[in-house]
């Protein structure tokens, strides 16, 4: 297993060097507008000599490689420049908007693995019987919709039509009542809603498969309960697929909170992402971008151990190999 | 079995009709809209939905009925291009390295390894933040993410074609090079890839649609589902329509495609059905 992790983490080191040459590259296809914007914000008359003036203390005439280096040697001691729109620290600012995202995609997994494995199993159980094929249908509608346009019918339904919960959403405050999380609904089931139509129909058809299996027949013949066959068994081997259906999503939910959380002014990290693009705020957009790779990368990593550790026949098969 | 496919068949042909009268309607907008879509008239503006305006007027009074198929117009075009351009370009990268092996392999599969590194819009997101806005230039930002999952799929594809006897037959006869892809690999791969391409349409729809809500895709006062939704959206308490038409224009436009996707996948690959549907 020791062995396992270091080669992993060895394989990750061209993947690493890959993000951060690619969001480094990216910034400088903005090419001089960088200095322009950054001059332009802080309202000093912008003459060829100023902006001039200005790269060569930034370092910006020093060929690329080596602006390259200089910025990947600040990156590793957190020092990532200082944002153009408020002159704070880039890096402490999104370290500063992180667990507000993190909060979402915690709340969107849990709420989604919630709902999406017992409805899948609900839905392979009653393989095409009514309830299977409204699941599914329901499913379908649910993939097929853009998660904007599902925080935009959910705020009109439950916060302007209703009135149950509010259309911004605050932070979760620790009032003298307990935690108020009443904000976190909306956004979270946004996300949610996507995720559990994907959920529950291939955790339906992993289910179904396994239930298909000899070793279900074998056990149910020697008059094992139905129910500690699928609790005992079917379950455990469909943990795998929930893992890698995670990892996944850790993805998809940490560049999708951009969206949701700009609709519902959510201070995570995306919608700090969005609020720099429009202000063309160049070392904040660097920051958010390798940083949300960098996360990602070590979701799978994880992912990856624990999917071996879950399935010893994974490692067998290496041994073998 | 024949009942089943004959199934699958009927339904997919109902998809791909309604899909082509989608792109029909996309083509035509222009005469298809009983309004000038772009024409003001603030005496008409935020009208609730009427036999004059069958989905309303938005706040300046424009129809939204003529916005929505002027809308499509922009958001299957530009999503069709997106989905043809990262077709094209990923299985022209998956067939070089699966067909060429070696180092162009490895480092054509590394750089796709890095873009499937930046998660879900976030690459799109910087790319599209830099270039600036415009609705070319959302194409641009998804198609650059939107290549390396078919690179991964034509190179397995073509490493599983590569060694059959059939390729061994035509390179036997004297077919070379291009001429081998192109007459003999290609048609054995494409099945999976038209797939995928056919499925991907209504993911790049609303990741395009989400860019252009954002401010990065398609910019006002041209007609497209994202930005006409986010232009709504303020309003979205009196003028519930300027929101709920181009969005059902958006789920009805994904819903079409990807029935048609899954039920193409079930034709050309019938062993998968019982586990993907």
């Amino acid at each position: 297993m020791g062995k396992f992790i270091a080669k992993r983490l060895l394989q990750l080191i061209p993947i690493l060097v890959g993000i951060t040459f690619l969001s480094f590259a990216l910034m400088q296809l903005a090419g001089g507008d960088y200095v322009t914007t950054m001059l332009e914000n802080t309202g000093v008359a912008v003459t060829q000599e100023v902006i001039d003036a200005r790269k060569a203390e930034l370092g910006l005439d020093r060929p690329f490689i080596e602006q390259y280096l200089s910025w990947l040697a600040g990156l590793l001691h957190g020092d990532m420049g200082t944002s153009f729109v408020s002159g704070k620290d880039v890096f402490a600012t999104f370290v500063q908007h992180l667990p507000a995202t993190l909060l979402l995609t915690l709340s969107s997994v849990i709420a989604t693995l919630v709902i999406s494995v017992p409805l899948g199993v609900y839905s392979a159980i009653h393989h095409n019987k009514a309830a299977d094929y409204i699941v599914r249908v329901t499913c379908f509608v649910g993939n097929s919709l853009p998660n904007f346009f599902v925080a935009l019918l959910l705020i009109y339904v439950f916060a302007l039509v209703l009135g149950w919960l509010p259309v911004i959403s605050p932070m979760p405050t620790l009032g003298a009542s307990g935690v108020d999380l009443t904000g976190l609904v909306l956004p979270t089931a946004t996300l949610a809603i996507a995720m559990v139509s994907k959920y529950t129909r291939q955790i339906r058809a992993a289910v179904l498969e396994e239930l298909g299996k000899p070793y279900v027949a074998a056990a149910r013949s020697r008059g094992v309960a139905g129910r500690t066959v699928l609790f005992k068994s079917v379950l455990k081997s469909c943990m795998l697929l929930i893992v890698t259906l995670l990892a996944l999503s850790i993805g998809d939910l940490l560049g999708g909170t951009a969206i949701v959380e700009t609709i519902f002014m959510w201070d995570g990290v995306g919608k700090l992402a969005v609020d720099s693009i429009t202000m063309r705020d160049y070392p904040m957009i660097q920051a958010y971008v390798v940083w949300m790779a960098i996360i990602y990368v070590f979701v799978n990593l994880v992912s990856d151990i624990l999917y071996r550790a879950l399935d010893p026949r994974v490692a067998q098969q290496e041994v073998k190999a | 079995m024949s009942r089943l496919s004959n199934a699958t068949v009927r339904k997919m042909v109902v998809f791909a009709v309604l899909a082509v009268l989608l792109v029909l309607a996309a083509l035509f907008a222009e005469h298809l809209c009983p309004y000038d879509p772009y024409a003001q008239n603030l005496r008409e503006a935020l009208q609730a939905p009427s036999e004059a305006h069958l989905l309303g007027t938005d706040r300046y009074g424009r129809d939204m009925l003529s916005r929505v198929i002027m809308g499509g117009q922009s958001s299957i075009a530009s999503t069709l291009v997106c989905v043809a351009v990262v077709a094209l370009i990923g299985t022209a990268v998956g067939v070089v390295a699966g067909w060429r092996a070696g180092v162009l392999d490895t480092l054509l599969m590394r750089t796709s390894d890095v873009f499937l590194a930046f998660p879900g819009l976030v690459f799109a997101l910087a790319v599209a933040g830099v270039l600036g806005g415009g609705i070319q230039n959302a194409v641009i930002a998804l198609c650059a993410i939107g290549w390396p999952k078919f690179a991964r799929i034509a190179r397995s594809q073509t490493l599983a074609v590569c060694d059959a006897s059939f390729i061994q037959a035509a390179r036997m006869q004297g077919t070379k090079g291009l001429a081998l892809i192109v007459r003999h690999v290609l048609p054995n791969i494409a099945g999976p890839i038209v797939v995928c391409a056919v499925l991907d349409i209504g993911t790049m729809m609303m990741e395009l649609a989400g860019l252009s809500y954002l401010g990065l895709g398609a910019q006002p006062p041209m007609a497209e589902w994202g930005s006409m939704m986010s232009d709504g959206r303020s309003m979205l308490q009196t003028a519930p329509w300027c929101v709920l038409a181009p969005g059902l224009a958006i789920f009805i436009t994904v819903l079409v495609f990807n029935l048609l996707g899954d039920t193409l996948r079930d034709y050309l690959d019938p062993k998968k059905k019982g586990s993907a549907s």
